[in-house]
């Protein structure tokens, strides 16, 4: 709420040079804008009532009567900018005065918009300028978000059927995985939250390591010490999945920060949801990240649900990509189901990053389409036919789909023929690795420490012996 | 790098320990048994002559923390190293534990050796998910692909009257988790090897310094001098031999420890007391082995009670050494209540030195065992 200073006549002689009230008295009777230095726009009643009512304070704390509304008051000067010569050198820097006690609102009454570059039919909207990507990048990124789906809805499933014990979907933002990865370089230090194995995808993981991990066979390179879903890969420079929200962040931006000390031409690209913004690692790695100045992008894949919270009770700001400009950072809202603007904006974004040493904000709006992992039922909490709106008529994979066959790169039977072979692989990956050998129970005890420290050996000596006596009572087909 | 030490202690204005004048003073009366000593130097300067030394020689290592550069330290640990290194090696962090925590741990996990500073442990409660979650944890939830070669360094227990939020001892917190390495030097020449052994150690270390014994000093060889010194982890160290009971402490209480003994001398009383020097893993054999060569054991620590370090020691000398025991196990630790304020309420909610004497009586049987230390 805007507040303006009323004063009566007598005052205004008193206050002599003071012009600053007064050019709000002729600013009030200009119209009904109250210009700032900022670029938020304030709008208050100009109705009789309110002036009559109000009584505030001058800088002097005198209280001063309402005048009466319509009062003209003539000014030597209705420049504001008289208000420049007046500024004071705070800690922080210069900052200009102003005699209008204003309030930035809470919000800037319009809603940050989104970049999008395909339209709900995978036409490129006209006058939209983006990066093309050719037939190559282009397919590879589609069967990437088919593979994606395949896998979510056969692993899933699974789960269901009792085989692994949990799994989690990324069913609605494939365009985020993919399109994100497909933008970055292999050097590029990835640090997801969860809902990004289309990132592990597209650089090489294959589907039956994503099988081995779920299963936590001898092959995992978890070494069966992680749930499902929980992938990680030194060669695929992906760290190791982390269940605590957020942590992450603040991990992404000490890690940019020792890139940036190695002066490499690679950033660190970090995942979050729109409810890992309420932690305090978001705050911390965001204000961090841009007081060190490191090389590192923030992506938020904004889904409209943390679990069974709706964005509605989750923050009050307008999303998450106002945030950015709090802490000094760059930011944009992207269209988070249209694979080529989540591709044109993380390109952009990681040459600025790269470029400038500074961290970017990406809001990649989108939704969640399938529950928040097996451990949900998400009809308990939103409407069905809302889920089914977005997984049909706004599905990111039928949406790029249409632009890849647009442009002939894409047919019918390809689609059909790459959708079989790909379950086809997918089941017996999952065959294998369910059938693949459990790992040893040495896993339990290596890694705790760089080296084994000598408890731990004594106490892997001391099972191996309990197991070799008491054969019973342990599983035979578990390697020691 | 003996100029760096003559030159810290004649520019020396740090503030030492606020009025402990018979700690000094008991600490100067044992420099007769250091007899290869050459020098004194503080704690606090062994601290930083450590970081010195090992930012020069890896340009990896690096500090972060609240007041590190341009204030040279909370404690002026510190002082210096801005000037030397710069702030890209000197990073003084906004005010957020989590926050600075996650980013050291993030910043190993890339290649870096960050030590990260926090002005009190107390502090580090707000950054606890990360030191555990996010350094303990890591290495092995990542199949050995992601290493976390932090160092987490503050002073840690009670200070002197600086509250309930300001006092708490962490050893035993940190030194359950594994993954962790937990060290708690006491001289300065532990504070210069174990800090240097944990900078360049490949896992997470929680480094539990002592602001009380940031001033105080002590003799150190040319030995411990050398840029090359370390002290193992792990390994307990032997301050005073005897054969009539062991008493185990760490940090401060070695010197609570100490004194007491010199009491018990008075009475035909030997004591042993050992340095832990090392939490997590605890020295258990030397502990057991002097167990056994004096058939009594008194634990002594600032914390709370329950789940003690004290708790651990006794229960590994019970499982190991029973039929060596000869008495039950005393433990001398914090009382059972946040830490007052007030002077007087502080001095008996701490373990003092007669306290250590008579729990060394009664496990010699010098003295009628009681429920309460009064």
């Amino acid at each position: 709420m805007a507040f303006w200073l009323s004063k009566s006549r007598s005052i205004s002689s008193l206050l002599g040079k003071r012009i600053g009230l007064l050019t709000i008295l002729h600013e009030r009777n200009k119209g009904s804008f109250l210009h700032s230095r900022r670029d938020g726009v304030f709008r208050y009643k100009n109705s009789p009532e309110f002036s009559t009512k109000s009584a505030t304070f001058s800088a002097t704390g005198q209280r001063f009567k309402s005048s009466k509304t319509g009062e003209q008051v003539e000014l030597p000067s209705s420049d504001e900018d008289d208000d420049e010569n007046q500024a004071v050198d705070f800690p922080g820097g210069r900052v200009a005065f102003t005699s209008r006690m204003n309030f930035t609102s809470e919000s800037s009454g319009k809603r940050i918009p989104c970049f999008r570059v395909l339209d709900d039919n995978g036409y490129p909207i006209a006058g939209s300028i983006f990066e093309q990507v050719n037939k190559e990048v282009a397919v590879r990124m589609y069967s990437g978000m088919v593979t994606l789906q395949i896998m979510d809805t056969i692993l899933y499933e699974t789960q269901r059927q009792g085989r692994i014990s949990f799994y989690l979907t990324s069913t609605g933002e494939e365009a985020i995985n993919l399109a994100s990865a497909a933008a970055l370089s292999p050097d590029d230090v990835v640090l997801p939250q969860y809902r990004e194995p289309g990132v592990l995808l597209w650089r090489g993981f294959t589907l039956q390591e994503f099988a081995n991990q779920c299963f936590g066979n001898k092959a995992d390179y978890g070494k069966g010490r992680q749930m499902p879903i929980h992938y990680g890969s030194q060669k695929h420079n992906y760290f190791t999945v982390s269940s605590p929200i957020a942590t992450q962040l603040p991990q992404a931006a000490g890690v940019a920060y020792s890139l940036k000390m190695d002066k490499k031409d690679a950033c660190v690209v970090t995942y979050m949801g729109d409810g890992g913004t309420s932690e305090g690692d978001f705050h911390a790695a965001l204000n961090f990240a841009a007081v060190t100045e490191v090389p590192v992008i923030f992506i938020c894949r904004n889904n409209g649900w943390a679990i069974s919270t709706p964005i509605t009770e989750q923050f009050r700001s307008d999303g998450v990509v106002v945030r950015g400009q709090a802490y000094g950072i760059r930011s944009i809202r992207v269209d988070g189901n249209d694979a080529l603007a989540v591709y044109n904006s993380v390109r952009t974004a990681r040459q600025t990053a790269i470029n400038e040493q500074r961290p970017i904000l990406i809001e990649a709006l989108t939704y969640r389409v399938g529950h928040h992992s097996t451990s949900d039922d998400s009809t308990k909490y939103r409407a069905v036919d809302e889920i089914e709106h977005w997984k049909t008529a706004q599905n990111p994979v039928s949406r790029f789909r249409k632009w890849v066959q647009g442009n002939g790169w894409w047919t019918d039977e390809d689609e059909s023929e790459f959708r079989s072979n790909i379950r086809k692989q997918l089941m017996e990956a999952i065959q294998l690795a369910a059938r693949k050998e459990k790992p040893p129970i040495a896993n339990l005890f290596t890694d705790v420490y760089e080296e084994n420290p000598p408890n731990l050996v004594e106490q892997e000596r001391s099972l191996g012996e309990t197991i070799k006596k008491h054969p019973q009572d342990y599983p035979s087909d578990v390697p020691l | 790098m003996f100029g760096i030490i003559s030159h810290k202690l004649v520019a020396s204005t740090a503030g030492g320990s606020p009025g402990q004048p018979i700690l000094r003073a008991a600490v100067l009366a044992m420099m007769s048994n250091y007899s290869t000593a050459t020098k004194q130097i503080m704690v606090r300067e062994a601290l930083n002559s450590a970081l010195d030394e090992e930012m020069a020689a890896d340009p990896t290592v690096f500090l972060m923390g609240e007041e590190v550069g341009e204030y040279e330290g909370a404690y002026k640990v510190s002082k210096g190293l801005l000037r030397k290194y710069g702030p890209q090696r000197v990073v003084d962090t906004p005010i957020t534990e989590a926050g600075f925590t996650g980013i050291g741990v993030g910043a190993s996990c890339h290649g870096l050796r960050p030590i990260v500073e926090f002005m009190t442990f107390n502090f580090a409660m707000q950054a606890i998910d990360h030191i555990i979650n996010s350094a303990a944890k890591t290495n092995y939830m990542s199949a050995g692909n992601i290493n976390v070669p932090i160092v987490f360094r503050g002073p840690n227990g009670p200070a002197a009257g600086v509250g309930a939020q300001h006092s708490q001892c962490y050893a035993a917190w940190y030194s359950s988790c594994p993954g962790l390495k937990v060290l708690a030097p006491y001289s300065s020449e532990d504070a210069r090897g174990l800090l240097k052994t944990a900078i360049r150690d490949p896992d997470p270390v929680v480094f539990l310094e002592n602001e009380l014994l940031y001033g105080e000093s002590f003799p150190v060889s040319d030995e411990v001098l050398d840029s090359s010194f370390c002290l193992p982890i792990g390994k307990a160290k032997i301050e005073k031999e005897g054969k009539d009971v062991t008493i185990t402490a760490f940090s401060r209480m070695v010197g609570y420890a100490l004194k007491a003994a010199e009491i018990l001398e008075k009475e035909d009383l030997e004591a042993e007391v050992i340095n832990l020097r090392s939490i997590r893993p605890l020295d258990r054999s030397l502990i057991n082995n002097s167990v056994r060569k004096t058939n009594r054991l008194v634990t002594v620590e600032e914390g709370f009670p329950q789940h003690g370090v004290g708790a651990e020691i006794c229960a590994s000398v019970v499982e190991e050494n029973f039929n060596y025991l000869d008495a039950p196990v005393e433990r001398i630790s914090g009382a059972d209540a946040p830490m007052p304020y007030a002077a007087n309420l502080e001095r008996l909610a701490l373990p003092q030195v007669e306290d250590v004497v008579r729990a060394a009586r009664r496990a010699c049987y010098r003295s009628v065992p009681t429920a309460t230390t009064a």
